[in-house]
């Protein structure tokens, strides 16, 4: 229900209050942002910029650069994909019903947050192996997941799930039983209620599970590289092709891929959060 | 539609929230569920709307057992004290979701349309569509939750504390208003309040409910006039209460008569029940009942005095004229002009 005034009348500051804290609240945040993100990421941009245009375009444009980008950003979307799917429903489940055990699984939730992520995806490529348990089932179906691209969306859902469940969790929580029993009292089938009653009400919220787990699947490293296979053009990821440019000293190389890399996830997420404004404000 | 419920019991973890109610709402009865808090009055309204399930009896709705269906298929239409609009659809979407969620008879959408304007300038909101729930008042949002549940055409219509988020003019100006609409659509309406007032004022008749039962159902004068029971009697309106004591059909407080006879009493111990506005204030010492004032406070047009009655000093509340020289520790007799006796049970 907030308002923002900022939209309606152009830029301007929001009106503080008369309890004090304004400015050195707002001081201290823009200097930590600029210590903390803002000086290092001007640093990998300043960096890029010794390459020169055409430098920068031919590294921009080689094909396994293109096609470790295109893994990277294909991986996390498929993957927040499917954690937005399960992990709302592990949402539900959790919030909705009372079981032996419930604060078990809740706990359990955050272990991918904990876990040292090389542990993850040395674990995930044990099981998902050839020999492995899972994998030798799989293998006879025809379903090879690791040392495929396949793998790195398994490690990435692994590695998403709970910023699905804790984005969506609280805002569950908070939805009055009344407007569901009002639906049910209208006719509306349990479908229908959760369908066209609840899922409008959590989308944002949902949405930024999404955002969220999209971009800690970009940027995720330690547990692809162990299930990935690193094949380049097939199952290399972008990060992975960082580290690799940085070995061989090519730090321009390296520094331009990771320019891409946060020009494009800046631009997807700031589009999310353009999405999630809307709908705030249609739903506040 | 006729409502009747029929000795229903309800259990919460073995709790009894209801125990063995039994009620025949009318066909186009505007009807007051009143009680205290915990009383079992939502329970009850929940029960006819098919929200929760009877632990025993029934729920018919004229002929045909309710229980046995479910909520989406009983066809009510239900308000709760906390609206609970959809906040991400239009007023005229809200509106329109009963019609709009239906498989058979589904109307077309022009037809729900035209159905949501309709139905908002009979809650008198017209031209208010295409707002949101966060974008109106708190009584607006209250008029959109009936113009949701009227649309239906429910069978019954049942709200629960209609009025209780609301401040006490709005709430004033929404009473009479929902008269007006049930007088216009004639539906058959439950309310649940916990507001005397509202459900006096309001209600054709008024179901008294204390600690899971029906204490009295009557109108707004019986309930006032006749109340037959204590818990009634002191629950309506203002009223003062001393125990007393019954011999040969006089009324004794400690070794004095007050000069009421109820012959019918039997003996013993009882509490007489009067309402503290309803007395006439005597002269002498003789067949009244007397005390000398405790406290006194002016009260709008009158003035609330607490007497001390009796060697026991109960308290008893009365109101007497402002002009009356009463101040503290002036003696005052008085007698009721009307009043009941209930007789202390064992």
């Amino acid at each position: 229900m907030s308002s923002s005034p900022a939209s309606a009348a152009g830029w301007r500051f929001r009106t503080p209050s008369v309890i004090p804290g304004f400015g050195l609240t707002l001081g201290f945040s823009l200097a930590y942002l600029t210590l903390i993100i803002l000086i290092p990421l001007s640093a990998l941009v300043w960096r890029t910029t010794s390459l020169g245009w055409t430098d920068f375009f031919e590294i921009a444009t080689d094909r396994r650069t293109l096609r470790a980008l295109e893994v990277s950003f294909g991986t996390a979307l498929i993957a927040a994909g499917v954690n937005v799917v399960f992990g709302t429903i592990v949402a539900w489940v959790l919030v909705r019903y009372r079981f032996p055990g419930r604060r078990i699984v809740d706990a359990m939730v955050d272990l991918p947050f904990a876990l040292p992520t090389a542990v993850a995806g040395i674990a995930l490529t044990t099981l998902y192996a050839p020999r492995g348990w899972i994998g030798s089932l799989l293998g006879p179906l025809g379903v090879k997941v690791a040392y495929t691209p396949l793998g790195i969306v398994i490690a990435l859902i692994f590695i998403g799930l709970p910023f699905v469940v804790r984005t969506v969790q609280p805002i569950m929580e908070e939805i009055d039983k009344g407007v569901e029993e009002v639906a049910a009292t209208l006719g509306a089938s349990r479908f229908q209620t959760i369908w066209r009653v609840l899922f409008p009400g959590l989308a944002p919220a949902i949405l930024t599970g999404f955002a969220l787990a999209f971009a800690r699947g970009v940027g995720e490293y330690g547990s692809v590289i162990f299930i990935a296979g690193n094949l380049p053009y097939v199952s290399e990821i972008a990060p992975l092709l960082i580290v690799i440019r940085l070995e061989e000293y090519d730090y321009a190389a390296a520094t331009a891929i990771a320019t891409i890399m946060l020009a494009l996830s800046f631009v997807m997420l700031l589009f999310i959060n353009l999405v999630q404004t809307w709908s705030r404000k249609r739903y506040g | 539609m006729e409502v009747r419920v029929a000795n229903v019991r309800k259990e919460f973890d073995r709790f009894p929230a209801l125990r063995d109610v039994s009620l025949d709402i009318r066909s186009g009865e505007l009807i007051a569920l009143l009680g205290p808090s915990g009383s079992g009055k939502t329970t009850l309204l929940r029960l006819i709307a098919g929200l929760e399930r009877p632990t025993r009896g029934a729920i018919y709705f004229g002929d045909e057992d309710a229980s046995l269906k479910t909520v989406q298929e009983r066809n009510v239409g239900f308000v709760f004290q906390h609206y609970a609009l959809f906040r991400h659809m239009t007023v005229a979407d809200n509106i329109g979701f009963g019609l709009k969620v239906r498989r058979r008879n589904r109307p077309p959408d022009s037809e729900i349309k035209r159905r949501a304007s309709e139905l908002l300038d009979l809650v008198q909101l017209t031209g208010l569509e295409k707002r949101y729930p966060a974008q109106l008042s708190g009584g607006q949002r209250q008029r959109v939750a009936l113009a949701r549940a009227l649309a239906i055409e429910p069978r019954v219509l049942l709200l629960d504390e209609p009025f209780g988020a609301l401040d006490a003019q709005v709430r004033r100006e929404l009473r009479r208003w929902l008269r007006e609409i049930h007088d216009k659509t004639g539906h058959t309406t439950v309310f649940v309040t916990h507001d005397q007032e509202e459900a006096l004022e309001l209600a054709d008749r008024v179901v008294v409910m204390s600690q899971g039962r029906i204490e009295q159902v009557g109108t707004a004068d019986d309930v006032y006039d006749t109340p037959n029971s204590p818990f009634v009697f002191s629950f309506i309106g203002e009223s003062s209460s001393l125990p007393v004591k019954v011999e040969k059909g006089e009324i004794w407080i400690a070794d004095r008569t007050i000069g009421i006879s109820a012959p019918e009493v039997p003996d013993g111990d009882a509490v007489l029940y009067f309402r503290p506005h309803d007395i006439e204030l005597l002269e002498g010492s003789g067949g009244c009942i007397a005390g000398t004032v405790a406290a006194s406070r002016r009260v709008a047009g009158t003035r609330h005095v607490e007497l001390e009655v009796g060697g026991d000093r109960q308290r008893v509340e009365l109101e007497i004229p402002t002009s009356h020289p009463a101040s503290e520790k002036t003696r005052i007799a008085f007698r009721p002009k009307k009043w009941k006796l209930f007789p202390v049970a064992g």
